[in-house]
């Protein structure tokens, strides 16, 4: 041994058996010295809490009396302990699965490009990135407001390339006199109209400047200038910069509201619709004699669409498993992409060359073949999951924190974060600790096998 | 199921396919054009997917990189992805502030005093007691390792109520060495676990040889343990370092505000999290500027960590 060359005793040749066991004492005395430290941090750090945690979950808040089982049964009746189980319960169905199946496919693919590595670094870089920072990085791709938040800034786009965005929202008449509320939204006049005549509707509600720029003053057509067969009249904003007109009246500042959609109804039904000019004027033709309504309907003044609230108390927990995905991922992929590449190529060759295609291939060869390495990610997901903590902590606002809330998160608001009842805080951490025992066992007989 | 069983049991080995079929000829021909265009237009597919989703990991990192340039009002007013078009809005004012507010470089700094002497700790520990569980013999040895695999999976949660208060009576509450000594106890079973495994592939006659020239087990440990073990001991502390420079749970307990480090001290920003962008993104950004760093230079004992420690 090159690096032994320098010892400081000279080599003992044709051993005595006294001092054979003098060495084998003395090393023993180094082995346990070289293990002590980490037995002794080990046994009071980790050993000692878990029997501490088992003994005081038993006791109430303070820790004055005995309530046996008291703190887990307050745990089963607890709203917020329960969603934070039902919450971990969706954690673990969800996200192991999905990590597990997406680091599959991208594994595989990944086989298929030149730029391979560049990939894998790329999506396993958030590994390194701490869950903070990533929860901040997602509350930005996740606001609401879609001027800031990205992903809503593309909801809000793919939906306004589907439908167009109502014209005037928050519009609406000045009293009650002329236009009527409707139950969907849209407003309806009060009184019935005959043709040959013009109506004035006027709105309010909206800044001036929110008109379009083509927007002009309208002239209200006089009844005698309305044909016998037609209904004519005006849309138009009841009010102008500085003020001073007079209500229901189309003063000489006011402008036309363009583009609102008019609809003549009889009886109830539509039974014509236009929309209006540049000026806000709208006329319908060819009308029978008889009394019609016009309504402006609720598509004119429905509020923007406002995208998705990602951070709303519904898809609170998707979106931050969806946050957990983008930083997992590569784990999941480079591990089993290291179990692809130390598949047997000359099995999948033969299975392709057999005429196997790519997609039997995968099912009945990849698949199986991986099946361990998928099952160690699988678990190790598992774990993960059961523990999350920071990211559920970070990304869910304050108001939805409740909405969110899983196992470990509610330990620590239990113990830590205002509630201080350490009795239930420790039954939390029981509970946890029993969730991993399965894994605990399967570790202990993965390494026993590997050892035999 | 062996890797016998599963080829012979393919239904791929007996049954023709369909393009075997249309290709009319035995399959150990060359493909043909047109199975060689279908290849090609998958590929394609192949490529252009994963180009996708490469642009989708990108992007949150970008986004929050672009927030941290951009001065609070732009912030507040429109989406970062504005600014692309627009990069001379950029500026490193945001940085210049945060660097200049001591409650985030203090903070900045108690990561550093957290992280590195865990890291090192960890290392040595580890180290240490890996030889012992796997070259040398004491009484119940393999029990005692079986509890330490046991341990690989504890949540740190059930330690965090007992330790504070073990913390508490000692003095160590709210200070830099409690929240390291948690640390260091909560890394060891993996490291021990890691590095145990590594020493036991050492070739038996290597010891036997340093041993028969009569080296103590110090000397040994020293001289042949590790300078053999660099790879994974590389590995543990990279691993080590990442996970204790990126924790936020433990500090937030056994840290107090002097001692707090960079993640908790963002964390305390959040709660108005609009208005805060400027601080938080050049913090977020600070903050993983450090693991980012060491991901990229040391990105292949990375990966092996990873394997090491979970395909076993």
């Amino acid at each position: 041994m090159s690096v032994l060359t320098r010892t400081e005793q000279p080599t003992q040749t044709g051993d005595s058996g006294a001092s054979a066991r003098r060495r084998s004492r003395r090393r023993r005395i180094t082995a346990l010295l070289f293990a002590l430290p980490t037995l002794a941090l080990l046994g009071a750090l980790v050993g000692y809490p878990i029997l501490y945690s088992f003994f005081r979950s038993f006791f109430d808040a303070d820790g004055s009396r005995f309530v046996g089982l008291g703190n887990y049964r307050e745990m089963l009746g607890d709203p917020s302990t329960l969603t934070a189980i039902r919450n971990t319960a969706v954690w673990v169905m969800v996200a192991p699965v999905l990590l597990t199946g997406i680091g599959l496919v991208l594994a595989v693919l990944t086989e298929k490009i030149r730029w391979a590595t560049a990939f894998k670094v790329l999506i396993f870089m958030p590994m390194a990135v701490s869950f903070l920072a990533a929860g901040i990085t997602f509350r930005l791709m996740y606001d609401q407001d879609s001027h800031r938040g990205a992903l809503n800034a593309m909801t809000v786009a793919a939906h306004n390339a589907f439908t167009d965005p109502s014209p005037y929202p928050g519009a609406h008449p000045r009293g009650t006199d002329i236009l009527r509320h409707q139950p969907d939204g849209g407003y309806r006049t009060a009184a019935e109209a005959r043709p040959g005549t013009s109506l004035t509707l006027g709105l309010v509600g909206i800044p001036p400047a929110s008109l379009p720029d083509d927007a002009r003053h309208p002239r209200v057509p006089a009844d005698s200038t309305v044909p016998g067969h037609a209904l004519q009249g005006v849309v138009y904003l009841d009010f102008s910069l500085g003020g001073g007109g007079v209500p229901d009246k189309v003063d000489a500042k006011e402008r036309g509201l363009p583009d609102t959609t008019v609809q003549l109804t009889r009886e109830g039904k539509v039974v014509a619709t236009t929309t209006a000019g540049s000026d806000g004027r709208f006329s319908f033709t060819g009308l029978a004699s008889g009394s019609y309504r016009v309504q402006l309907p609720a598509e004119n003044f429905a509020e923007p669409y406002e995208g998705i609230s990602w951070l709303g108390p519904t898809l609170i927990t998707p979106a931050i498993i969806g946050a957990y995905l983008w930083i997992w991922t590569g784990f999941s992929m480079v591990l089993i992409g290291a179990g692809l590449a130390a598949m047997p190529r000359d099995i999948l060759e033969a299975a392709r060359m057999d005429g196997a295609n790519e997609w039997q291939t995968f099912r009945k060869i990849t698949v199986p073949l991986l099946a361990p390495v998928l099952g160690v990610v699988f678990v190790t997901m598992v774990i993960n999951v059961l523990k999350v903590f920071d990211l559920v902590y970070v990304i869910a606002p304050g108001p939805v924190q409740q909405d969110a809330n899983v196992l470990s998160l509610q330990m620590w608001l239990v113990s830590f974060g205002g509630g201080n009842n350490q009795g239930l805080g420790s039954a939390l951490g029981v509970v946890l600790l029993l969730l991993v025992v399965p894994a605990m066992i399967l570790n202990i007989r993965r390494f026993r096998r590997s050892r035999s | 199921m062996s890797v016998h069983d599963i080829a012979e049991s393919s239904p791929a080995s007996t049954a023709p396919t369909p393009r075997q079929a249309a290709e009319g000829g035995s399959p150990r021909h060359r493909p043909g054009l047109l199975s060689r265009l279908a290849g090609r237009l998958r590929g394609g597919l192949v490529q252009g997917l994963l180009i996708v989703v490469a642009l989708i990991w990108i992007t949150p990192t970008l986004g929050l990189f672009i927030s941290s340039l951009r001065p609070s009002q732009d912030n507040a007013s429109s989406g970062w992805w504005t600014a692309l078009t627009r990069p001379a809005t950029l500026n490193l004012e945001n940085y210049t502030q945060i660097l200049s507010d001591s409650s985030i470089t203090g903070a900045f700094w108690n990561t550093v005093l957290i992280a590195v002497p865990t890291t090192a700790a960890v290392v040595i520990l580890a180290s240490l007691a890996g030889y012992a569980f796997a070259w040398l013999d004491f009484p119940g040895r393999d029990a005692i390792f079986l509890v330490v695999v046991a341990m690989l999976v504890v949540p740190v949660q059930i330690g965090l109520l007992p330790v504070a208060r073990l913390f508490g009576t000692l003095g160590l509450f709210g200070t830099i060495p409690g929240v390291v000594l948690f640390h260091v106890a909560y890394g060891l079973p993996f490291a021990v676990f890691l590095l145990r495994n590594y020493f036991a592939d050492i070739p038996q006659e290597m010891l036997e040889a340093a041993r028969m020239d009569g080296g103590s087990e110090w000397l040994i440990f020293r001289r042949l343990i590790l300078p053999v073990g660099r790879p994974a001991i590389a590995s543990l502390a990279i691993f080590q370092f990442l996970w204790v420079w990126n924790d936020m749970l433990v500090a937030l307990i056994f840290a107090d505000s002097g001692s707090q480090p960079l993640t908790v001290a963002l964390q305390s920003e959040m709660r108005q999290f609009g208005s805060n962008i400027d601080v938080l993104a050049p913090g977020a950004f600070l903050s993983l500027i450090v693991p980012l760093g060491v991901f990229f230079a040391f990105q292949k004992h990375f990966v092996q960590g990873v394997m090491a420690g979970s395909v076993k």
